[in-house]
């Protein structure tokens, strides 16, 4: 039997106080726990803390459950729950910023396949400047889940019948332009 | 620098491989409206919903380096097909705006990267293109040929109208009901039509991602619209790819068309089936090869 | 009395302690005996609470025993003692208008934490205020009288009430009311929580008295149009719009709408929110006060081509009260003060596209509903959807336009109770599963909370979350036909989806639409919201910025029957006060024009918020209303030719002020 109380010296209050300076993380101090963000959110259904619990947590400084969630990952960016918000809460900015930090602290679910596709995604980003759709699948499945490529395989052969899969690795020309973004990001994030 | 098209076009990686036919049927209709549209030389991905998650600042310098690359072009407009990019481009537009920090970030890169300042460019959708330049009126005039009876359904998407309401309105939207309508296509009204598609679940946590555009398709069948129409390639993949398994697993005979808004509007205008990246459909081929082919007798030539 | 002997000024000046607020942190007695050095001071004291009444004695006693005639007292905020000192002085025979407050408790001790620092600051602004006081005249209040009729506009329980309210106290009152008839948004109500009194069964006696009283005139399909004057002497026009039936000759019969061509009715009945039709010839409800019929230009035939059959006149033959030709006619009437309780409209929910109002037929918002569940509503008090079906689910959305930065920011306040009662009631009309969706429950009056603890006991759903969404989107075939509602359950942890065959939206109550006209019109002010502004949010919500203007009701801001009674109720006892006293005092701050050095350029005119500024055209000069003037110091500054001055701001008790506060640098 799991005992479940919350000690208060668990919240961690000054990340609490800090989160709202974040860029469109400001009003999250508004929210009047409505719930209308979990209502119209398609994925909230799948996720283990609704999206309006994920606020309520950040406020509360509970960082540890809010970034080693599944919710932060399921979230499709689809922005419903900005869109209407009554307070205005830039909840998909939100879900952003903890994604980020998620992975900074490593604190992520390592082997959930979303997580990983941003870091394979971003890999190839930041060295070619541009991704490979199928290699980006690939390398993720490769990482996290290999039995997902057999469940893909009837969509490979539609897409390469069709002539929309294109197995090239990318890359732009002026590749020394991206080392500028590796090095802002590390100083700044 | 003068451009040599009114519009730059930004493709995003997935308009080189899955999104293929989004290219070419855009490319094709701009082509008959005659409104050249030019490539903007050295794009680079523009991070979409993905490198938001990893980094702000590279995510914005991403974004940021395309807009500034158009810049160089002399170029005002940048048409960024897939809703992802567009809304990503936009997004980072706004960043630099209103957080100082993040401008001067943005300033320092552009500097050292040898790019031109960022300064006003426009983040354009070809569905608000199509809505504002060219307008309704042109397209009517513009129709050579009309779909008979077929009935489509608008399917958005999310995030060209989410959260910024510049390409339509973000609860409501209709103007790609009303494009469809002036180019003779029988419109389906479709509750779902903003509902998401799941984006990039369907690569991840598969089920959930299908199920998503199961219900989708589902909702579709059950209006009457025997096609739906999208503005975004991942949309477009998504309701497409995956229906031979919802066939499977659900027992239910879908087998939809999913079509390119530009696609339709580019085949009312006079454009040809393989121009338009037709041949490419994955689910509902056979509608397709129905519709789409010059011979047959139902069709009004205008 | 004690004025200048021989010419000469005699200074006066009092340092509180103000217990430890001030003497903490200033010196007071090294402030005291600083200013016993300045030129003009014949007496400079400490004390710890001037505002008492030994602290009042000490200056009343230097007033009269060392012929003081100037008096600076530092101490806190003039805001809230400045008359106590004025007062002070004029008992002891001193023109009130000679002593001048020094604020160096929330301008110096208050904000500043160095003693030294704060002790100099404290000085510097004592002699200041000596060398100001110095140039101080003695100035008297006027006063206007007070004319004791009272113009009430809106007749809604707010103007009822208030209207038969000073009208008891024996003053004659003008009750103007937009539409056809008084009774306002009530008289649309069927039960009022949280007795479920029938809202209409205690409202008519209140009509009907207000019909009934001598006091009291009724214009009802009257508007005003123009309002001039200031407090006490108020001149109003009110536009009495043509009914085309005399209300003098009309008896309420009815059988002119029986006999009308339109043998069905076919425009939609305001009254009852478009849910059932009327004819061009009506009366809005049966207990309509006046119970006179109206008939609707823009649908009357006879009205609009000059071409009926006119059988409506055959009903009425006797008595002849329906005139086609009659005009609109014009009031003009003298009144000393006005209330306005012009009341709300309720927001539109077509501006929340995702809940389906206008979209699906079955969504409704509350005050449709309240038609609906009424006996003598459009379905005789059936709880039936557009389709005609008695509903098994019915699903109630709170704050829909209330607490939303999208909409109104606000909290409209009745839409909880309203919520729960017509949880209640249409339960008991159809044996619905009701759901009521809610972000928080406030029941917070006599008699709330306990009511709603009479609903939950009644088995009725309260879901905690606000609705994301109404779809028509099946999802399940148990939702098949019905309107869903997506949410999340924040009590139970679920997100749901709830079949309802009826939605109700609880819209939020906004200001009228034409607010800000009515606002112009009267000259009050405005909060953020819209609402009309008060005085005083805490000590004075009746009164307004505008002297002799009260205001009652929802036109201040949401809030429900009883404290609208309430808020009516003090407007009215204001607005009898200030008959009953007969004048009213004027600040004397206000600006005057120096007429010879007027040069007629009429800049000062349009700047004046109060519009006290006119212009004579025979002298070519300009001319300020000292009754409207606030002394707000605008055309004073703006004026080019500096002929405008302002009584207790001149230029060398500004500029002497001034030069006290930086002698410190010479």
């Amino acid at each position: 039997m799991e005992r479940q109380i919350r000690y208060q010296r668990e919240a961690d209050l000054e990340w609490a106080h800090n989160f709202t300076k974040h860029p469109n993380c400001e009003r999250l101090l508004s929210c009047i726990q409505c719930g209308t963000c979990s209502g119209t959110c398609p994925l909230s259904v799948y996720m283990d803390l609704t999206p309006r619990q994920v606020i309520a947590m950040v406020r509360e400084g509970f960082r540890e459950d809010v970034l080693r969630s599944k919710t932060i990952w399921l979230c499709a960016s689809c922005y419903a729950c900005s869109v209407e918000c009554p307070q205005n809460i830039k909840i998909t900015d939100i879900m952003y910023r903890l994604k980020r930090e998620a992975i900074q602290s490593n604190l992520y679910p390592k082997r959930f396949p979303i997580p990983v596709l941003a870091q394979e995604f971003c890999e190839l980003v930041r060295r070619r400047g541009r991704n490979s759709e199928f290699w980006v699948v690939f390398r993720m499945a490769l990482r996290s889940n290999p039995f997902v490529l057999l469940t893909m395989a009837r969509t490979g052969w539609d897409l390469w019948r069709t002539g929309r899969l294109s197995l090239r690795m990318e890359r732009i020309q002026r590749v020394n332009e991206l080392q500028y973004i590796s090095a802002a990001s590390k100083e700044v994030d | 620098m003068e451009p040599s098209a009114k519009y730059l076009y930004y493709p995003g990686c997935s308009l080189k491989g899955t999104g293929i036919a989004y290219e070419e049927s855009l490319l094709t209709t701009f082509c008959l409206l005659e409104m050249p549209i030019q490539e903007l030389p050295d794009w680079n991905c523009c991070g979409a919903t993905t490198y938001m998650s990893v980094s702000e600042t590279s995510a914005t310098l991403l974004a940021a380096r395309n807009l500034a690359l158009a810049r160089r072009t002399g170029s005002r407009d940048l048409l960024a097909p897939c809703n992802a990019c567009y809304l990503t481009l936009r997004k980072s537009q706004e960043l630099v705006a209103h957080y100082p920090q993040i401008a001067q970030e943005t300033e320092r890169f552009l500097e050292q990267a040898g790019l031109p300042r960022l300064d006003s460019v426009r983040v354009r959708h070809p569905l608000e293109v199509l809505y504002n330049d060219v307008g309704l009126q042109r397209l009517r005039e513009l129709t050579v040929r009309r779909l008979q009876g077929v009935r489509m359904a608008s399917y958005y998407g999310c995030q060209a109208v989410r959260p910024y309401g510049e390409v339509d309105d973000p609860h409501n939207p209709t103007r790609m009901d009303e494009i469809l309508k002036a180019v003779g296509v029988e419109v389906v009204d479709y509750s779902l039509k903003t509902k998401c598609c799941g984006g990039s679940h369907t690569g991840t946590i598969h089920d959930v991602g299908v199920r998503l555009n199961y219900i989708l398709l589902k909702e579709a069948m059950r209006r009457g619209a025997q096609a739906l129409v999208t503005i975004c390639p991942l949309c477009q993949f998504n309701l497409d790819a995956y229906q031979a398994e919802i066939r499977k697993q659900t027992g239910e005979p879908i087998d939809m068309p999913i079509l390119y808004l530009t696609q339709v509007v580019g085949w009312a205008l006079g454009g040809e089936f393989r121009e338009l990246g037709l041949h490419r459909a994955i689910s509902g081929r056979k509608l397709v090869e129905q519709w789409f082919t010059a011979k047959k007798e139902a069709e009004t030539y205008v | 009395m004690s004025e200048q002997k021989n010419g000469e000024v005699r200074i006066g000046v009092y340092v509180c302690h103000c217990g430890a607020n001030i003497a903490d942190t200033v010196d007071v007695k090294a402030v005291a005996e600083y200013a016993a050095t300045l030129p003009g001071v014949v007496v400079a004291r400490d004390y710890k609470y001037m505002c008492s009444d030994p602290g009042q004695e000490l200056v009343q006693e230097d007033i009269r025993n060392l012929n003081v005639n100037r008096v600076v007292v530092a101490a806190c905020s003039p805001s809230l003692h400045e008359n106590t000192f004025r007062g002070a002085a004029e008992r002891a025979g001193l023109n009130p208008f000679f002593v001048q407050m020094v604020n160096i408790r929330e301008h110096d001790s208050w904000v500043h934490s160095d003693r030294e620092a704060a002790t100099e600051k404290a000085k510097d602004l004592v002699r200041a205020a000596v060398r100001r006081v110095y140039f101080h005249k003695p100035l008297e209040k006027r006063r206007v009288p007070i004319h004791s009729e009272v113009l009430v506009v809106g007749g809604g329980i707010a103007g009822i009430h208030a209207a038969l309210t000073v009208a008891n106290s024996g003053k004659k009152v003008y009750l103007v009311e937009r539409e056809p008839t008084i009774g306002g948004h009530m008289a649309q109500y069927d039960k009022t929580f949280p007795t479920l009194d029938c809202a209409a069964c205690i409202l008519t006696p209140k009509m009907s008295a207000v019909k009934a009283h001598p006091n009291i005139t009724l214009w009802t399909y009257s508007e005003v149009v123009s309002v001039d004057g200031s407090v006490g002497d108020y001149k109003v026009v009110v536009k009495r719009k043509p009914r085309y039936v005399r209300e003098d000759l009309c008896v309420g019969c009815l059988q002119c709408i029986d006999t009308c061509v339109f043998k069905e009715p076919k425009f939609d009945d305001e009254f009852n929110m478009g849910l059932s039709k009327r004819k061009p010839i009506y009366i809005p409800f049966p207990q309509a006060t006046p119970k006179v019929v109206v008939i609707d230009p823009e649908a009357c035939i006879q009205l609009k081509t000059g071409k009926c059959k006119k059988s409506c006149l055959e009903a009425c033959v006797e008595r002849g009260a329906i005139d086609f030709d009659q005009k609109e006619s014009y009031e003009e009437i003298h009144v000393g003060s006005i209330i306005i309780a012009t009341g709300f409209q309720t927001f539109d929910p077509r501006r929340m596209p995702q809940y389906g109002y206008g979209k699906y037929p079955n969504v409704y918002t509350t005050l449709e509903v309240e038609r609906l569940v009424n006996a003598s509503g459009p379905t005789g008090g059936q709880v039936v959807t557009r389709d005609g079906r008695v509903p098994k689910s019915v699903g109630i959305i709170l704050c829909v336009g209330s607490r939303d930065e999208n909409t109104n920011r606000w909290c409209s306040r009745v839409c909880c109770m309203t919520s729960l009662k017509l949880a209640h009631l249409i339960k008991e009309h159809t044996g619905a599963e009701v759901f009521i969706f809610y972000i928080d429950m406030r029941a917070a009056g006599k008699g709330y909370e306990e009511f709603y603890q009479r609903v939950l006991n009644e088995g009725v759903h309260f879901v905690r979350g606000r609705v994301a969404e109404i779809t028509d989107w099946a999802l399940d075939p148990s939702e098949e036909g019905k309107l869903v509602a997506r949410v999340e359950d924040t009590n139970t942890g679920f997100v749901r989806r709830i079949p309802l065959d009826m939605v109700v939206l609880a819209v939020g109550l906004e200001p009228q639409p034409d607010a800000l006209n009515v606002q112009r019109l009267f000259g009050i002010g405005c909060s953020l919201d819209g609402f009309f502004l008060e005085k005083h949010p805490k000590l004075a919500p009746a009164p307004t910025y505008t002297d002799g203007i009260f205001i009652a009701g929802v036109c201040h801001g949401p809030k429900d029957i009883p404290d609208t009674v309430m808020q009516a109720g003090y407007a009215a006892a204001e607005a009898i006060a200030l008959a009953d006293t007969g004048y009213f005092e004027l600040e004397p701050n206000t600006a005057y024009i120096v007429e010879e050095e007027c040069s007629g350029c009429k800049s000062c005119i349009p700047l004046c918020p109060y519009q006290a500024i006119t212009f004579n055209e025979g002298k070519q000069k300009a001319y300020i209303n000292e009754v409207l003037c606030k002394g707000c110091g605008t055309c004073v500054a703006a004026c080019p030719s500096g002929s405008i001055k302002q009584n207790l701001f001149e230029d060398e008790e500004i500029f002497s002020e001034i030069e006290g506060v930086l002698a410190y640098a010479q």
